[in-house]
């Protein structure tokens, strides 16, 4: 069995961790700045080996790629790092993109100035949502937030100032920002765009996990009990982890709908949470790069083999039992610190 | 809404009748295992689909006149054995494959959700593309015609078989539950599973006959459903799920009675706020009762002190 896990992912994950342990500063540095400008180089690295046969590759690095990613590593806050099940994830996403629309058509502000107002009243609504909710625990809260994702989704189709299920169209365009015109016809800006925000909200997440509300949020997660009895009050942490959840969720929905520049309540229904919630799932709840990786495998197969898109919910559904049965930690699963003894030295060594 | 009173009255007790049969799977598994069965809808939908394919192999269109009473009743035992034969063994398939190697590994319950989460895209996804996501008609059995009017409320026959047939359904699990030995052995673990077991009870068979009698009754509550809304779709048991489940937490969750009293409350709720507020609410109207009732009475209207959800 070790061998086999040797074989797989597992052993390079290792080697990287100790490549990275004793590699220098300005090794980091170089790697770090290779591994983001080869990001932001994508869309020009199209070849035959990554392209996508039948859609183009421009559009897919954006929606599904980028903005699953963004929600991902969003819902990651709330469910890997402070283990609150939240399955209404999607309604904030919805009420970054209905912000950007209504505002977008109905007054003259621009995307940059729609943007924190989207993400202003994402926040608001997971305070709204998340006061009551978070005295709850477990399946309940899982159902509450459930019934969250659908209110929003139904009150858009009930309301008329989101115009039904007609939705709204027209939604402008960000205006030119760098020199970079941003149109629709062109996709690659908006992937930048996201790609940039992606990378801010990964920044500010290693930021402040290895601060006191990182902390926290493992202590919740771990034990909410004992994080109460510790002195951490869970309820402030458990209400951060949900509003700052959603306001990066906000910010993909605002982004989203000044790209696809027409939503309809369709395109945020449950599904959306749970595959947002299997991307999580599936890349090892609680650890970014695992959950990113995750993201990426789950939207990008599925453009690649095009013939499965009809029946990849379904494998979705198998790939959720089967995780959780065989490898119930995901993927890349996050490493539990541990003080062992090492056999050799008899020394006290932190894995 | 005042003039209406006594048609809203009688709707939401039929309605009220096919929640309480679903809610009573909730309520069960949640009782022994402590875990909300998410993929409960996903039988119910099953057990329509699974009615819905006998009438049509037994030769119905839907353009033949309605059925005399007593073949009727016959053709609909077998719809009803069928479907519920269809959904239990489901139920017991789903515990097999979802749950049981979690619960063995005393895995955290937050694996168990998700693979239940899984489980019900997986069946929900399959019977999206096997039925072409289309709406499919359930063929006229009985007529709809009015026996009598009582006031507004409208009695014709597909609703007194469903309000019948639904409490012969609840008696004959009243009977299992409190006189035959299972059913001591499903009360003996809800209320404390060590014990039960230090007593000899066998756990994984108290479970598995746990799944198997929710998923008989959502099955039933299938064949009760395509009889009054003559239609259903691969999503048609999200809705009737969530219903279901809120009936269940209403009436306090792993109360068995709890359930049917809540399915009836929530049932006319339901069809009164709906007369009030517009059709189109209804569901709004059960996520914020839901809700409320989570927040301010989390043990329902029956429910006795309920050990707190973990995770």
């Amino acid at each position: 069995m070790d061998r086999v896990k040797s074989i797989l992912l597992f052993n390079l994950r290792e080697r990287f961790s100790v490549w990275w342990e004793n590699s220098s500063r300005n090794q980091r540095i170089v790697f770090r700045v290779v591994l983001i400008a080869g990001c932001y180089a994508l869309p020009y690295l199209r070849n035959p080996i990554i392209d996508t046969p039948q859609s183009s590759f421009d559009s897919i690095l954006f929606y599904p790629l980028v903005t699953f990613v963004i929600l991902s590593v969003g819902l990651n806050i709330v469910v890997g790092k402070s283990g609150i099940l939240d399955l209404g994830f999607v309604a904030f996403y919805a009420i970054g993109a209905y912000s950007m629309a209504i505002l977008g058509t109905l007054t003259n502000l621009n995307f940059w100035e729609i943007l924190p107002i989207g993400m202003g009243l994402a926040m608001l609504s997971g305070v709204v949502l998340g006061l009551p909710a978070l005295r709850l625990r477990g399946d309940y809260l899982a159902i509450i937030t459930l019934g969250f994702g659908e209110i929003v989704r139904i009150v858009a189709i009930n309301v008329e100032i989101t115009g039904g299920s007609q939705g709204i169209y027209g939604i402008p365009t960000p205006p030119k920002i760098f020199g970079i015109e941003f149109s629709v016809t062109n996709i690659r800006p908006y992937y930048w765009l996201m790609l940039t925000f992606v990378l801010l909200i990964i920044w500010a997440f290693l930021r402040l996990t290895v601060r006191r509300p990182g902390r926290a949020w493992e202590a919740i997660r771990e034990d909410e009990d004992v994080a109460e009895l510790m002195g951490v009050p869970t309820l402030k942490y458990k209400l951060w982890a949900f509003i700052l959840g959603g306001a990066v969720g906000g910010a993909g929905g605002v982004v989203y709908a000044s790209q696809v520049s027409t939503i309809t309540p369709e395109l945020f229904k449950l599904n959306v949470s749970f595959l947002i919630l299997a991307c999580v799932v599936f890349g090892g709840m609680g650890n970014l790069w695992g959950v990113i990786l995750g993201a990426i495998l789950l939207n990008y197969i599925p453009e690649k083999i095009r013939f499965l898109a009809d029946t990849r919910i379904v494998l979705f559904g198998l790939l959720m039992v089967l995780m959780m049965n065989l490898r119930p930690n995901g993927l890349v699963p996050r490493m539990k610190r541990e003080k062992v003894y090492d056999k050799k030295t008899g020394n006290e060594v932190l894995r | 809404m005042v003039s209406e009173f006594w048609g809203l009255t009688f709707d939401g007790i039929v309605v009220g009748s096919i929640f309480a049969l679903i809610a009573l799977g909730y309520t069960m598994v949640y009782g022994v295992l402590r875990l909300i069965n998410f993929a409960h809808s996903e039988i119910f939908m099953m057990g329509t689909f699974a009615s819905l394919g006998v009438v049509l192999l037994l030769g119905f269109t839907g353009f033949e006149d309605p059925l005399p009473l007593m073949s009727f009743l016959g053709i609909f035992l077998i719809v009803i054995l069928v479907a519920g034969i269809a959904s239990g063994s489901a139920a017991m398939l789903l515990e097999t494959v979802a749950y049981r190697r979690l619960r063995r590994k005393n895995a955290s319950r937050l694996s168990s959700l998700i693979s239940a989460i899984g489980a019900s895209l997986f069946l929900t996804e399959v019977f999206r593309i096997m039925t072409q996501s289309l709406d499919w008609d359930f063929p006229r059995l009985i007529s709809k015609d009015p026996i009598f009017t009582f006031s507004t409320a409208i009695v014709s026959p597909d609703k007194l078989v469903v309000i019948l047939g639904a409490a012969i359904s609840l008696f004959i699990l009243d009977r299992i539950i409190n006189k035959t030995k299972l059913g001591l052995g499903i009360r003996a673990v809800s209320q404390d599973e060590r014990t039960s077991l230090l007593m000899g009870v066998n756990i994984d068979q108290v479970i598995r006959f746990t799944f198997l009698i929710g998923g008989v009754l959502a099955g039933v509550a299938g064949s009760f459903y395509v009889l009054f809304y003559e239609s259903t779709k691969f999503n048609a048991g999200f809705l009737m799920g969530i219903s279901a489940f809120t009936a269940a937490v209403l009436g306090g969750i792993g109360n068995v009675r709890g359930a049917v009293v809540g399915a009836f409350t929530l049932g006319l709720f339901q069809q009164y706020s709906a007369a009030v507020l517009g059709y189109n609410w209804k569901d709004v109207i059960t996520y914020i009762v839901l809700v409320l009732v989570l927040l301010i009475r989390p043990t329902g209207l029956l429910g006795e002190a309920m050990q707190r959800a973990r995770i």
